[in-house]
């Protein structure tokens, strides 16, 4: 059992690969930090195992079941086992959306209503400490901090067997990071949540990770 | 810390900006930046109003960097917009902004007229490293072709001298560290790290002897960081004199002299940075460092109030672990101020 990258090479223009032969694995209830200096290819292996990216060779395998193909293409019970916050949440959604319709979005692509998923999404806005005026709001009118506790809140939604944090408190202040890492490790701790935490900050990754993968 | 050459002009500038040295710093390096009671306002529609930065006062002295630390939304990039009269139409300022120091003679920038700005202030004595620096670069013209159009503008005569300009050019680039290569390249090819160096040349191509760096170090590594510190600091040592705005309090410690520590609009606690951390003084900083990795990553509980809808008092009270001594306006007590107890 364990979300595991096989042997990966992927790269973006062909015939320059940024990562060759690259093998990880995170397994449920920890937390696997990976480090390393800015374009070492990190966020690209993330985005591997958030399955948002096909390698060129090698595979992701969750639970021993591997994934063939990325993104909508991939099975929906495999997709959702793997939840992703990504660094920038200004970028990582989409500016019309209220905060509660960000939340909503894996629930409503599981097929609930609005109306529905409103419980679950003021469930998991209680859960990142978002109040309840928040969620009618656009993301031009929260902070960053609060649009980055929406897009954790997004990506627990559909309870995820492990999550990719690229890089998920690097643009955020001292206390929101660690109220957001708080949030992620109660997930690892109650459900056995594996995390693959990308951080270009030894100090956090000292902290938070049980092991350290350096790229 | 940093002992200055000129005493004098310090005290005038103070003077200017309706203040006494009172007791505090008079050995200190003069006075170039000088922020005084400075408010704003952002008007919304529907009645609101955004109280963005409340009641502000700091001095930045020549050859020191200020750190304004706070969290996303505590109206930091605000006071910079403020200072450099580059806020929208809805705002409303109050206080005063008094530019001083070598470079020309004292100014106020609140009440200075756009034409004043943007001739003889922005670049020239200001210069200003935004936010984002990729996103400032136009994406169609190498770094060195936007690097000479500011100097051509900001540094050189009426006739055009293309050597003396490409000269410049090269010299602001080895300033900052970028490779004559590099120069040549557009802004995709340029990496995080060096785009925030061309950045950094454009703020520098008049020569300006403060610098505003707006969250320099967001979104670099470590490594990174740390040249971007170095770099800071070598202006500093140069002579000039920055405000450096950022939420990394790591990077604040090894680039700053002194820290403001800003929460809300208001600035809660100010000194020489050594001092502050290793015994903060306000509870906000104090928590500020335990949520911190080597602190212990212990959130604050709770979240900053709404701009809209700041309480009255204190407006850290709500999330305050400790006694509120009903106290709101910075205090000073020699080299360090706390705006409680």
């Amino acid at each position: 059992m364990s979300l595991m990258a096989r042997d990966v090479a992927v790269g973006y223009r062909r015939g320059t690969p940024v990562l060759t032969g690259v093998s990880l694995a995170v397994e449920p209830g920890e937390v696997v930090g990976l480090a390393g200096p800015s374009g070492c290819g990190k966020s690209t292996l993330a985005r591997v195992l958030a399955l948002l990216l096909p390698p060129w060779s090698g595979g992701v395998v969750i639970d021993d079941e591997p994934v063939r193909r990325a993104r909508h293409r991939v099975p929906r019970e495999l997709r959702v086992a793997v939840g992703v916050v990504f660094q920038s949440p200004r970028r990582s959604v989409d500016p019309r959306f209220t905060l509660a319709d960000v939340i909503a979005e894996p629930l409503r692509a599981g097929g609930r209503s609005t109306a529905a998923a409103r419980p679950d999404v003021e469930r998991l806005a209680t859960r990142v400490d978002l109040t309840a005026d928040l969620l009618d709001r656009r993301p031009h009118e929260v902070s960053d901090g609060q649009l980055q506790r929406a897009c954790l809140a997004r990506a627990l939604a559909a309870e995820p067997r492990y999550l990719v944090c690229d890089e998920m408190t690097s643009m955020l202040d001292a206390s929101t990071s660690a109220a957001l890492v708080g949030v992620v490790n109660e997930e690892v701790a109650e459900r056995r949540m594996g995390v693959l935490a990308v951080s270009h900050d030894p100090d956090l990754l000292d902290v938070w990770a049980r092991r350290v993968i350096t790229l | 810390m940093n002992p200055g050459p000129n005493v004098d002009h310090g005290q005038a500038v103070l003077a200017a900006a309706g203040r006494t040295a009172s007791g505090r710093g008079h050995r200190d390096a003069e006075v170039v930046l000088a922020a005084d009671a400075v408010s704003v306002r952002l008007r919304l529609s529907g009645g609101r109003t955004v109280r963005a930065v409340n009641d502000v006062s700091f001095r930045l002295r020549r050859g020191r960097v200020l750190a304004l630390v706070g969290e996303s939304g505590s109206g930091k990039s605000v006071l910079a917009s403020t200072i450099l009269g580059l806020l929208p139409g809805n705002a409303q300022v109050r206080g005063s902004v008094t530019l001083g120091g070598a470079g020309g003679e004292p100014m106020e920038l609140l009440r200075a007229s756009e034409r004043v700005l943007a001739g003889r202030v922005r670049g020239r004595r200001v210069g200003l490293v935004p936010q984002s620096a990729a996103t400032h670069l136009t994406p169609v013209r190498t770094a060195r072709a936007q690097l000479a159009e500011v100097v051509r503008e900001l540094a050189m005569g009426r006739r055009r001298d293309r050597s003396r300009e490409a000269l410049r050019v090269e010299e602001l680039a080895a300033e900052v560290g970028l490779a004559p290569s590099e120069l040549d390249r557009y802004p995709h090819e340029l990496s995080g790290g060096m785009a925030q160096r061309v950045v950094t040349a454009l703020a520098l191509a008049g020569d300006p002897p403060v610098v505003i760096a707006d969250e320099p170090t967001a979104g670099l590594d470590r490594v990174l960081v740390d040249r971007t510190v170095d770099l800071l600091r070598a202006l500093a040592t140069g002579g000039r004199s920055v405000l450096l705005i950022t939420h990394d309090l790591a990077a604040a410690e090894s680039a700053a002299d002194d820290l403001a520590v800003m929460y809300a609009g208001r600035l809660l606690e100010v000194g020489p940075v050594g001092a502050v951390l290793a015994d903060p003084w306000h509870d906000y900083t104090r928590g500020l460092l335990g949520a911190l990795p080597a602190g212990g990553l212990v959130p604050i509980p709770g979240q900053p109030p709404e701009l809209t809808n700041l309480p009255e008092g204190c407006v850290f009270h709500h999330r305050c672990p400790g006694v509120c001594s009903g106290d709101v306006t910075l205090r000073w007590s020699g080299e360090r101020a706390v705006a409680c107890r």
